[in-house]
């Protein structure tokens, strides 16, 4: 007991918590826009593989941080580009789209980079990003060793958040996004396209998750692996529904369980002689089922979520 | 120069022709009416107009200019407002929400919701049209949901307000107060497209009535010069027959509601439940209707009828036993008909064939399937043709795709599975929405057949018409409440009206045989069973 | 744009589909290969030959179909009651658990018991692994989506455990494997000096029968009406939860199925790699096949062809093996598309 009290002291076990919540953010923010404007996305996992891939090798080939992480986006757009194709334009299964984006992107990840470096037996390794410490902010004790001693891309996760909300709730790009997601029906009697909307939504989304997907590679390593992203895009589509398509609760229900997981890496080291790790690699993905379950009742979805909108056809 | 006209609109779904070569104008202050069976092409042809559809041929001009084909936003900004039959409000989002969607240029950074706000209360004040603009749309009543359309439409300064079927889901009071608006609108130099298939609103609002037929303009007359009985002949291209309700003297009662009250379960919601001890009694020979506006819980009282829903408190009693659980499956088999209220999405699966879905109540027993697991096609496809002869249903087979299938033999298709089985009671809901005069006058016969055999009926129907011309007794439901059901010949419209809006009958000013009326739009001929 | 459904949907166009969807597939797959510089036709009749050059390519690929076959299966039946179920891969794995749990020695049968009662318990263990799923969708609305992905990751840790503590093989010099499946359990071989088993025509037999079921049985009936309008078949008085509920269980029994299949019918043994993916491609699988049992065979042997070619493919002109993993979820993509437009018409305007 005293070992977890200690453990929740440490300014390395919150630094740790925000490393972990960076891509889980960025994701859940995407996977978030994408349903908020009415279209479920399980591309992400693939989408989030090809961002962590894409961004990695542009550095790789020696391009500069900053621009990897534009490309990564770039990718994201193109992905979130195929998928409203599919699922906006031509109104097809959402869920088998997706699971068909995540096949695809995921294996042309890997194609990619097997082709680019087909000889590699050790994964080669970029200069990531540096800790950027905030002047002065970054000396406050324990919070700001937590949460001013991070990377930039941390930092860009953590204002997208306020970013997202405010565009969302405030602005009437944001307005456009929720009705679509709700009825949109409204939208299009109101004169504006539900399709650019919903499109936009989606590749604006698909960007964000690739993103976090770069942040693995370039920001947590330095190296692409084969199945590096190991689920984090199936958890951030349980963490939307853990946050009740809120951007704010969003951001809570990924620090809840970046710490959950932070908490459950340190219980390893001191406990891991009694439970097997396996138990504590699964701690993860239980949770977000435990946190779905939780929320399952209460969820009020976007009503639209999942269906299809066709112009002009006759109902 | 015409504020508005038409231009040899043509419109193609497939084979089907739902607008044919229309072409007629309107000026400020007028209200042209469209009347027309359901599918004659009255809401396509509104949909053009505001830019969801595309003709296939013709144009349409606004003050002498071509309106670009297509786009919505093209229609609002020549000043056309579109009130739809089905809301198009996001339910989860507040009313000034609603109204400011697309006001306002989407990459700007930010909204303007005070002077909005400003507007939209002046606006109310203007055409009397009031509403809370931070309320959500879900805490709203149907009347005012459609008020917040109207304002919608005002807001981007529309000038032709095209309202599709509005009548539909108001009480003949809040229809008469609406009507109020229109008229003030009009001389305001509004131009109104009013939609409709009842004679009598038509007549009330209109000054000029367009009639729509199969796609086709047949008839354009002054409403001064036209009646009932003319404008429905141009309607239907025929005499029109009313249903004659022969006299009868009641059995024995068959489904028995005592105090039954039905909890909401969704928390989000007020907790208000769904339905508040209602007492309800259906004999043999006899139809009961049921009036009031839409989610005022007919639709829980259907669903308890066929088994979706249990009662939580209460009795109900089916042919002398009590019914205490939830299973569709139980109610059938105990004798109930139930025709759905959306045959598309609750009556039939669209995908399957037409002997599939003439099976679905009765699966697991012989002769549909052996043993409950194999189901015996030969006697399933020999059965559905019988149907389908019996039942008059137009199609290419027992194993057409039901959902190619016209709305009135779909409706034909429910009737078979549920009617066929002669059951005791017969639970109708809604029964003929949607469908044109020759498909409601054979559902409407299939009622009065199984009245006559001895069946219990019960009516649920939006359209006063309709409940008169059919009921013995009419009960009125309003907030989960059921009133006592009334002789539905001592009864008015007007009464009935106000016990849609919640004033109890015994509280109305006058008794029940006398026959003055409260309001301005009913009369003597408005009641079916008075000829 | 207009989409415009179609009033006649013509037999031709539900067969070709899935051939355009494989043509538009390999086209686009043909962009990578040129990346390598490699010409086009060359390679894809490198692939075709090494997927059925010779008898040895041809066992191998209908080998490769057998775990495809079931998963394929698996993701058909749910599917079409519009159950989700992409947690085969676990399914398969919790399968290939009980087959390793039970027969490895603790009971031992004739052969011709030993082996459907593996595929029971294997089956059995498929079923439990999506009990929780199903139950926390009918009961407590939870999407089986997300759950069913999640526990994929899961089971693979759950049965890692295995293989490193109660199950691990002693003789297994350190790598996480289990004790051999005892000779009365393992699935009889096929043809002679090939890795083909009986596992081919268990396949065979359970699409039959699951086209059987799907298309002359209450239970199928139930499953379509359900997957089509679940509201009308509950209606009609259908239960729609039960039905869901068998639906994910005979599903993730054949999943479980496929697990047992990998183990006592070609490995012999359990690891943890037994599966590349197997839950995954059963997906493209029941999508190519529109969800037909008896399609499923044929898009099936036409994945595992593609795998199988692709290996021999890629040592001949050196491009990367994922080539197949690319083709596969492409043929997912472009088999919406080629399916929707036998339903509807696109015209542009």
């Amino acid at each position: 007991m005293m070992d977890i009290l200690e453990i929740l002291v440490s300014a390395g076990f919150w630094a740790a918590t925000i490393r972990i919540v960076s891509p889980l953010i960025l994701g859940t923010l995407g996977e978030l826009i994408c349903e908020r404007a009415g279209v479920l996305n399980l591309g992400i996992e693939g989408i989030m593989t090809m961002g962590a891939m894409s961004g990695w090798m542009w550095v790789y080939m020696g391009g500069d941080l900053w621009t990897g992480v534009m490309f990564a986006a770039f990718m994201g757009l193109i992905f979130g580009l195929l998928h409203s194709i599919f699922t906006v334009y031509l109104g097809l299964s959402q869920h088998v789209t997706g699971i068909g984006i995540t096949l695809f992107a995921s294996s042309l990840s890997y194609y990619v980079y097997r082709m680019l470096l087909p000889d590699a037996t050790t994964p080669p390794k970029i200069e990531p990003f540096q800790v950027y410490e905030v002047p002065f902010l970054s000396e406050i004790p324990v919070i700001g060793e937590a949460l001013f001693s991070q990377t930039p891309l941390t930092y860009l996760a953590l204002i997208l958040v306020p970013v997202v909300w405010y565009v969302l709730y405030k602005t009437p790009l944001g307005l456009a996004v929720r009705m679509a997601g709700e009825n949109p029906m409204a939208v299009e009697a109101q004169g504006i396209n539900v399709l650019s909307i919903r499109t936009g939504a989606v590749m604006v989304g698909s960007a964000f998750m690739a993103v976090g997907g770069a942040f693995i590679t370039m920001s947590a390593f330095d190296a692409f692996f084969f199945g590096m992203i190991n689920g984090r895009g199936w958890i951030c589509i349980a963490l939307v529904i853990f946050a009740s398509w809120k951007p704010g609760k969003a951001l809570i229900g990924a620090l809840l369980f970046a710490g959950l997981d932070a908490l459950q890496v340190r219980a390893q080291q001191t406990a891991g002689a009694l439970i097997p790790y396996q138990f504590f690699l699964m701690m993860p993905y239980i949770l977000s089922i435990v946190a779905m379950v939780i929320m399952a009742r209460k969820a009020s979805y976007p009503k639209a979520l999942l269906v299809p909108f066709r112009r002009g056809e006759r109902t | 120069m015409a504020l508005l006209a038409f231009h040899n609109i043509t419109k193609r779904f497939g084979s089907l022709v739902a607008n044919d070569d229309i072409s007629f104008s309107l000026d400020r202050g007028e209200v042209i009416a469209l009347l027309g069976e359901n599918g004659a092409g009255k809401t396509t042809l509104m949909n053009i107009l505001y830019g969801h559809y595309t003709a296939d041929e013709g144009y349409i001009e606004v003050d002498g200019q071509k309106l670009p084909a297509g786009q919505t936003d093209a229609a609002i900004n020549a000043g056309i407002g579109m009130v739809h039959q089905h809301f198009t409000l996001a339910e989860n989002l507040t009313v000034l929400e609603n109204i400011m969607l697309g006001t306002e240029s989407l990459w700007s950074l930010g909204q303007k919701r005070a002077p909005a706000k400003a507007k939209l209360a002046q606006m109310s004040k203007d055409y009397g049209l009031k509403v809370n603009p931070d309320a959500r749309i879900a805490d709203l009543s149907v009347g005012e949901r459609q008020r917040v359309e109207i304002l919608k439409a005002l807001y981007r300064d529309a000038r032709v307000l095209i309202l599709d079927e509005p009548t539909a889901v108001l009480t003949p009071q809040e229809a008469d107060s609406l009507f109020k608006t229109l008229k003030s609108l009009t001389k305001e130099g509004f131009a109104i497209i009013f939609i409709s298939h009842k004679l009598h609103e038509i007549l009330a609002i209109s000054t000029r009535v367009e009639v729509l037929r199969r796609g086709k303009i047949v008839g354009s007359i002054e409403t001064e010069k036209a009646d009932r009985k003319l404008l429905a002949e141009m309607m239907v291209g025929r005499t029109v027959e009313r249903p004659v309700l022969e006299q009868m003297t009641i059995g024995k009662p068959i489904v028995e509601l005592e105090d039954v009250s039905v909890e909401d379960k969704n928390k989000d919601t007020s907790g208000i439940p769904k339905l508040n001890q209602v007492n309800l009694t259906v004999h043999q020979h006899e139809i009961v209707g049921i009036a009031g506006v839409a989610g005022n819980g007919q639709s829980t009282l259907a669903d308890l009828l066929s088994g979706l829903e249990k009662p939580d408190a209460g009795t109900f009693t089916l042919l002398g036993n009590a019914v205490t659980s939830a299973s569709p499956a139980d109610i059938v088999h105990r004798g109930v008909g139930r025709i759905p209220e959306d045959r598309h999405s609750s009556g039939v699966v669209g995908e399957m064939m037409l002997w599939e879905n003439l099976i679905s109540e009765d699966l697991r027993h012989a002769p549909v399937s052996k043993a409950g697991v194999l189901i015996d096609r030969k006697a399933c496809l020999e059965r559905a043709n019988k149907l389908i002869d019996a039942f008059d249903i137009r199609c290419e087979g027992p194993e057409a795709e039901t959902k190619l299938l016209s709305g009135g033999n779909m409706q034909k298709l429910i009737l078979a599975r549920a009617l066929s089985p002669q059951p005791d009671f017969i639970l109708a809901n809604q029964p003929v929405r949607g469908l044109d005069e020759g498909a409601i006058a054979y559902v409407h016969g299939q009622l009065l057949a199984a009245r006559k055999r001895g069946a219990a009926v019960l009516l649920i129907s939006e359209d006063l018409d309709e409940l008169f011309a059919l009921c013995d007794r009419i009960a009125v439901m309003y907030h989960g409440n059921l009133t006592p059901s009334y002789d539905a010949k001592t009864l008015t419209t007007a009464e009935v009206g106000l016990m849609m809006a919640g004033t109890n009958h015994s509280e109305q000013t006058h008794s029940e045989n006398t026959n003055h009326s409260v309001t301005t739009n009913s009369g003597n001929e408005e009641q079916p069973h008075a000829n | 744009m207009q989409i415009e459904p179609r009033e006649h949907v013509a037999a031709w166009r539900i067969a070709l589909a899935p051939v355009a969807a494989v043509f538009i597939s390999l086209l686009i797959g043909s962009v990578l290969i040129l990346w390598v510089g490699a010409s086009v036709l060359e390679a894809y009749s490198l692939l075709v030959k090494g997927a059925v050059g010779s008898s040895f390519a041809l066992t191998e690929t209908l080998t490769r179909s057998i775990p495809l076959i079931f998963t394929g299966l698996a993701a058909t039946i749910a599917f079409r009651a519009k159950f989700y179920n992409i947690g085969a891969e676990g399914q398969l794995y919790c399968g290939a658990l009980a087959a390793t749990f039970f027969g490895t020695g603790l009971i031992t049968l004739p052969p011709l018991l030993m082996i459907p009662f593996l595929m029971l318990v294997g089956a059995l263990a498929g079923g439990a692994a999506l009990a929780v799923p199903v139950m926390l969708k009918t009961h407590l609305k939870v999407d089986e989506v997300v759950t069913t992905l999640l526990l994929n990751f899961v089971i693979l840790l759950f049965v890692g455990y295995f293989l490193e503590g109660p199950l691990k093989d002693p003789m297994s010099m350190g790598w996480p494997q289990a004790e051999p499946i005892i000779d009365e359990g393992l699935f009889p071989s096929l043809v002679d000096k090939s890795r083909l088993h009986f596992g081919f025509v268990f396949a065979i037999i359970g699409s039959v029968l699951c086209w059987a079921m799907m298309r002359f049985t209450v239970w199928g009936y139930e499953i379509r009406a359900v997957g089509l309008n679940a509201s009308a078949a509950k209606f009609a008085g259908i239960n729609v939860n039960a039905t869901v509920i068998r639906t994910a269980l005979i599903s993730g029994g054949l999943a479980g199925i496929a697990g047992v299949s990998e183990v006592a019918g070609l490995k012999g043994y359990l690891t943890l790699d037994i599966s590349p993916g197997f839950g995954y491609t059963g997906i493209a699988v029941a999508m190519l096949a529109q969800l037909n049992p008896l399609a499923v065979i044929l898009s099936a042997l036409f994945i595992s062809m593609i795998y199988v070619g692709a290996d021999s493919m890629s040592r001949a002109i050196n491009i990367p093996t994922y080539i197949a993993d690319v083709l596969v979820g492409l043929s997912v993509l472009s088999i919406l598309v080629s399916v929707m437009l036998t339903r509807y018409r696109v015209r542009f305007r």
